[in-house]
Formats: C-alpha cells, structure tokens, sequence
C-alpha cells in the first residue's frame, strides 16, 4: 500500500529523511531551502524527534554533528551563501568521521546572487568547499520522488560510511510539485550506524562500516576532535598516523565506490551524442533527448545521481564509443571540467553552461544535439 | 585529595598538558574536576564540550564523553547533545576568546533560549593559544601581539553579557580564588537552565609580558588583593569599585528552559 499526494521537492525530503530516521533538524532560514525547515518543524515533534531554528547556519552545522555524535540521525538544510558558511564544520564532521545530512538547494551565486533563481554553481564547492584533503559524497536528485529516495540514501550512506552525505539540490527540483507515491510500509533498506560501547575499545579502529564508538549510552568515554587523531580519538602530532589518517579518509569512499555511486542511463546502445546533466536538468535534457530520437537523431542521456564521487569509471566506458558528449548544467561550467579530465580526446565534448538565472530548456538542447551532428 | 582527583577524572596517558608553566587554566580545570565530584555526578553522564584554544584543551585530558569542536562553535555543538540527550550535564569550557569573539553569537542565543548547559569560561584576557594577541576581554589601553600601541577596544564583561542575554544563573571565580570557583561550577552544574561561570585565568607567557606584570605569581596575587565578593560589591560606589574585580554569584533567575519547553512542543504535535 502506497499513497499517491501532490509534494514539493523540499517537502519530500523532509518525508525521506524522517523515514530514514531523521530524528533531529537544526537549521537557518534561506530561500529556495526554507521549505524543509518549516516542514521539519511541524513533522519532527510528531514523532518525538526535535527542531531548532539556530541563530545562523554555523550554528546549525555544530548542533547537527552535536545530536549526531549523541546517537540521533541529524540533518541541516541550506542554500547559496548558508552553504559557504556551513564549511568549516562539514570539514570537522569529515574528519571526525560523524554521520549527517546536508541539504543544499542551490541558488544563483554568488554572494546573495539572484536569491530565487536556479543554479548548480555549488557542485564544485560541495566537492571541495571545505579547507583541506577530504571525502566527499554528493548525491543529485531530479524529481519529488527522488527527493524522498535520494534523502534516505544519503542517510544510509552517512550512516554505512561515517561521512557527512550532502544532497546536492537546486532550486527546479526544491520547488518542483508533483505526485509522488509515498510507501506506507518503507520498501527500502533503513541502514543505522554501529555502535561500540566496550571499554578500552579503540572508537576509530575496525573495519569502515563502524561508526566511531563515541557515543552517550556509558562505558566508552571517548574523545572526539578535528585535529589529525590516533585510533583512540586522541589529538597527534604524529606525521605517519596523520598520513594514515587522510588516506583512510579517502580510501573508504575510493574503495567503495561501485557501493556508492548511482548513475542512470537512457538510450546509449546506438548513441552517437550522449547528453549529460544531472539534478534539475534531466527533465529538459530527457525530453530534448526524446525529441531528436522522434527526428532519427541518435542520442543518449548519461546522469550522474552520484555527483560525487563521479561516476568516473562508466564514463570512460561510455566515451570512446561516442562521437560527443554534451554537458548542460546550471553554471559556468564545473562539471564539464571533470568530464574533460575523464574523457580527454576519447570524444568532442560540447557545454551549455546557462549564468542568468533562467533554466536550460528543451529547445536549446535539442538545437545543440542538431548542430553538432 | 588532588592524586585521587586525578586518579578518577584525568586520562593520564594523555598527560602533561601542554599548557605552559605557571598558565591559570590547569587550576580552572581541576576546580571543574573538584565540583563534578563534589556532586557526585556519574561520568557517563556528562558531556564536556570544548571549541579551540588553550584552554579548550582541557576537553581531552579529562574523563568523560568529549568533544573537542571547532572555534567558538563549542555552545553550538553543545546545544546539539543537550537537545539530542536532554538527560545528559552538558558543560561546556572555552576561552575568552573562544567565547565572546567567535563564539559571542552563540553565547547571546543560547542565553536566550535559556538551554540547560553550564558554560565554564577560562578568561585570561588575551588569546593564548595564537600568540597572545588582544581578546574582547582585553582591557582597553593593554599590551598585546597585535595592540602594540595599547588596546582601543572596550572590552566586554562576558557574565553581565550572558545575564543581559538570557542567562539564568551568572557567576565569577578566579583562578585565585580555588574553593569559590569550584563552589560556583557546582551551583552552575546543578542550576536548571543557562549557567555560565566566568572564570579569571592567568597567562604568564603573553598577558603577562606583553604587559610587564610578572608572572603567574603576580598576577594571581593581583587576583588575591583586587577582588570583591559580589553581595559586598553591590553596597560599594562605582568609583569604590574602579580596578576591582567582581566575584561571586552575579545573577540567579527563574526562566523556563529549552529542553523542557521543548518536551511541550512534542506533546502538543502529538496530540
Ligand atoms: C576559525 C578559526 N579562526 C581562528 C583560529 C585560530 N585560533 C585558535 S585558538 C584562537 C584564540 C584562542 O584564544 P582564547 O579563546 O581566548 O583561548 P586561550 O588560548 O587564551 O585559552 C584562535 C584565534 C581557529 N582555530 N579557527
Ligand atoms: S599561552 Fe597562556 S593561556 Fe596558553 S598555555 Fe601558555 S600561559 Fe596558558
């Protein structure tokens, strides 16, 4: 049994995160994210969890990885410039190794940018916004329903992997309404973190699907920092556990990538151009794609759902069995330069990077499917 | 007894702490130590919360939960645990700058929202941990790292802040003065709602010379011969109080508090 309800994408993502388990909400005020705080805000008390609107989105971030670090499943929504200031504390959660969700509704940047318009300038900052090496996982929605699925994804990746999971939106799909089937009974994996509480047990050591044991429920009093630490959680100056520190860091979302990353594919068996996007841009793309199809043009669309880390593996697969790939997203151009990287010459690549705050329509990608044939 | 104290509430593999000789913040911690087990609290029970500085490294050299945070973000992260394990003490230790600078934002919000945590303040008037360049408790005409010609900046009184704030329950110690200190953390432990104790510290290696006014000695001999009790204080005239320092429980109220206001809002949405 499913009930099928008109939703909006940042409403949905409020549902999908209580399901997974979002028991906690701290967050600040901004458009085009300011829906999931209200929606947080009445659901949350009705199933015990909590809300706090924060005096900023600094604060925010910080009570986020406080009720995490205390045993419940956190989450913060954003946008534009509360991305930016939430940096410094996604980089704490990264080495910390604590579990959380941040939403980011991009918006036209930057500074306060064109605060209600659409963008996807945020896709290289959610890569590597904050100071310093670390790991990074961004998962793209394109739908309501995805803001639901994709919401519980991110927590069951935060909560598998330790990680901060951020859920690369933008203003289409946050403010996007359509019907959407919500489950009564969940018809997807709910996965929670381990938790150690033996004495002497060292929080940090133990294979990567183990959450750091520091945790409220007695026995192990542990100690959590943001500097360089040993196994035990404990601050080092040493340049060889620190070493070993950032490369495990790393290594857990590296060498589990294939578990992490999402993509989906449309029509590639005969494709000569692949069109590529991701998040907000499905919907033209998908639709410029089917048109040209009507027109015997042979094209294919390529979607990261995983932005990070980028499917890097099936598009090098995809590529040289291409003439061209175009990207079309929502700034000047950030993820085009990691297909380029990618690629190299195995194919053309072609870019439709909009700035104005308009969205990339159909027709202008039909006619640089057209062109370029 | 001091070793017992240790003993029960030190994580000695992880001592010596790397404060200098003579530093004020070893005294506060250990008076933080002294009231925790005057109450006779379960360390299981408590959360120790610290952000960065000098005296923020307290939160691993003691034995409870801990949580070492970012700069100034300590009551933020605090305000997390409290409202996630509104059964657990939530308490938090920072510097002056730590808390009044960066952090100010922080302190005046969770003042007003009056949420049960007890907010230890090491106050030395000065950043230490960065070099020992001018706080927002750094008196104005002072010596610093980056006030080479003296201080222009008023400083903040940061307990008159919290009450001005929200606070409900404000108090100062010293580093001097050990037993009112540990004393005034008890109370601030058990008080239901916001308690923030300012804590005088002592940093010999920049205030100190910065300042030319000697070392620990000294400047803990200052505390001894400067400081007026509270309730006395409040029968002296502002010029009687001039180069003074105000000790003592400053303030005590009865506000409602987050937590527990909190537990309402899940009632109503439930019905
Ligand atoms: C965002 C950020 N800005 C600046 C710093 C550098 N920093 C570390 S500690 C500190 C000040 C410490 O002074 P205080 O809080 O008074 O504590 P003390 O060291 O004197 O005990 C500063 C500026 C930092 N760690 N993070
Ligand atoms: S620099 Fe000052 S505050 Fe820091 S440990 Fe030394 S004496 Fe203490």
């Amino acid at each position: 049994m499913s009930k099928r309800v008109l939703m909006q994408g940042n409403e949905a993502v409020v549902e999908g995160a209580i399901a997974a388990g979002m028991r906690f909400y701290a967050g600040y005020p901004i458009t085009p994210s300011t829906e999931i705080a209200e929606q947080s805000s009445v659901r949350l008390p009705q199933v015990g969890g909590t809300f706090i609107q924060m005096e900023d989105e600094i604060s925010s971030m910080a009570a986020v990885i406080g009720a995490s670090v205390a045993g419940v499943k956190a989450m913060t929504a954003t946008s534009g410039p509360g991305f930016s200031l939430k940096q410094e504390n996604i980089g704490y959660a990264c080495i910390a190794e604590v579990p959380c969700v941040i939403v980011d509704v991009q918006r036209s940047g930057p500074s306060t940018g064109l605060p209600t318009s659409p963008s996807q300038g945020d896709v290289m900052q959610a890569r590597w916004g904050t100071h310093g090496d670390h790991p990074m996982i961004a998962v793209s929605p394109s739908s309501v329903s995805e803001c639901f699925y994709k919401a519980i994804r991110c927590f069951n990746l935060s909560e598998k992997y330790r990680t901060p999971v951020i859920l690369l939106m933008d203003e289409i799909v946050g403010h996007l309404r359509e019907g959407v089937e919500i489950p009564s009974v969940l018809d997807v994996e709910i996965i929670n973190r381990t938790v150690k509480s033996s004495e002497g047990h060292q929080p940090y050591e133990g294979d990567i699907h183990e959450i750091p044991g520091w945790h409220l429920n007695g026995g192990g009093r542990y100690n959590i920092t943001g500097l360089s630490h040993d196994l035990s959680g404990f601050p080092t100056n040493s340049n060889e556990i620190t070493d070993k520190l950032i490369r495990r860091l790393m290594g857990k979302i590296e060498h589990n990538a294939d578990d992490i990353i999402e993509y989906e594919e449309k029509y590639l068996d005969d494709a000569e151009t692949v069109v590529l996007c991701y998040g907000g841009t499905v919907r033209a793309a998908m639709s410029a794609v089917l048109e040209a199809r009507k027109q015997g043009v042979k094209v294919g669309m390529f979607r990261p759902v995983t932005v990070w880390p980028f499917p890097e593996r099936r598009l090098k697969e995809i590529s040289p069995k291409v003439k061209r790939i175009i990207v079309a997203e929502h700034n000047y151009g950030q993820i085009v330069l990691e297909v380029e990287r990618i690629v190299k010459n195995d194919c053309k690549i072609d870019f439709i990077g909009k700035v104005d705050g308009t969205v990339i329509t159909p027709a202008e990608i039909l006619k640089r499917i057209k062109e370029g044939k | 007894m001091p070793a017992e104290l240790i003993n029960k509430y030190m994580r000695e593999a992880h001592l010596p702490h790397i404060w200098c000789p003579g530093c004020g913040h070893g005294i506060l911690m250990r008076d933080v130590a002294q009231a925790i087990e005057d109450l006779g609290l379960d360390q299981n029970k408590i959360c120790l919360v610290s952000g960065i500085g000098c005296s923020s490294r307290a939160a691993g050299y003691m034995d409870f939960n801990t949580i070492h945070t970012t700069h100034g973000r300590a009551i933020a992260f605090a305000t997390g645990i409290k409202l996630a394990r509104p059964d657990m003490n939530v308490i938090v230790i920072a510097g002056d700058g730590d808390i009044a600078a960066i952090g100010g934002n922080h302190l005046i919000h969770a003042a007003r929202r009056n949420i049960d945590m007890t907010v230890v303040v090491f106050n030395n008037d000065i950043y230490g941990m960065t070099g020992g360049q001018f706080s927002p408790t750094t008196p104005t005409g002072d010596f610093a790292t980056t006030a080479p010609y003296g201080n222009i900046d008023r400083p903040f009184d940061i307990a008159a802040l919290a009450e001005a704030a929200g606070a409900s329950y404000t108090a100062r110690g010293t580093a001097y003065h050990a037993p009112l200190t540990i004393k005034l953390i008890k109370e601030g432990i058990e008080h239901k709602g916001f308690s923030l104790i300012e804590c005088a510290s002592v940093c010999p290696t920049y205030y100190g010379r910065k300042n030319k006014k000697g070392g620990s000695v000294e400047l803990m001999t200052w505390q001894k011969e400067n400081c007026v009790m509270s309730d006395k204080a409040q029968h002296m005239s502002k010029e009687e109080l001039e180069g003074k320092l105000v000790i003592g429980r400053l303030s005590e109220k009865d506000y409602p508090e987050y937590t527990e206001q909190y537990k309402k809002i899940i009632e109503k949405a439930r019905k």
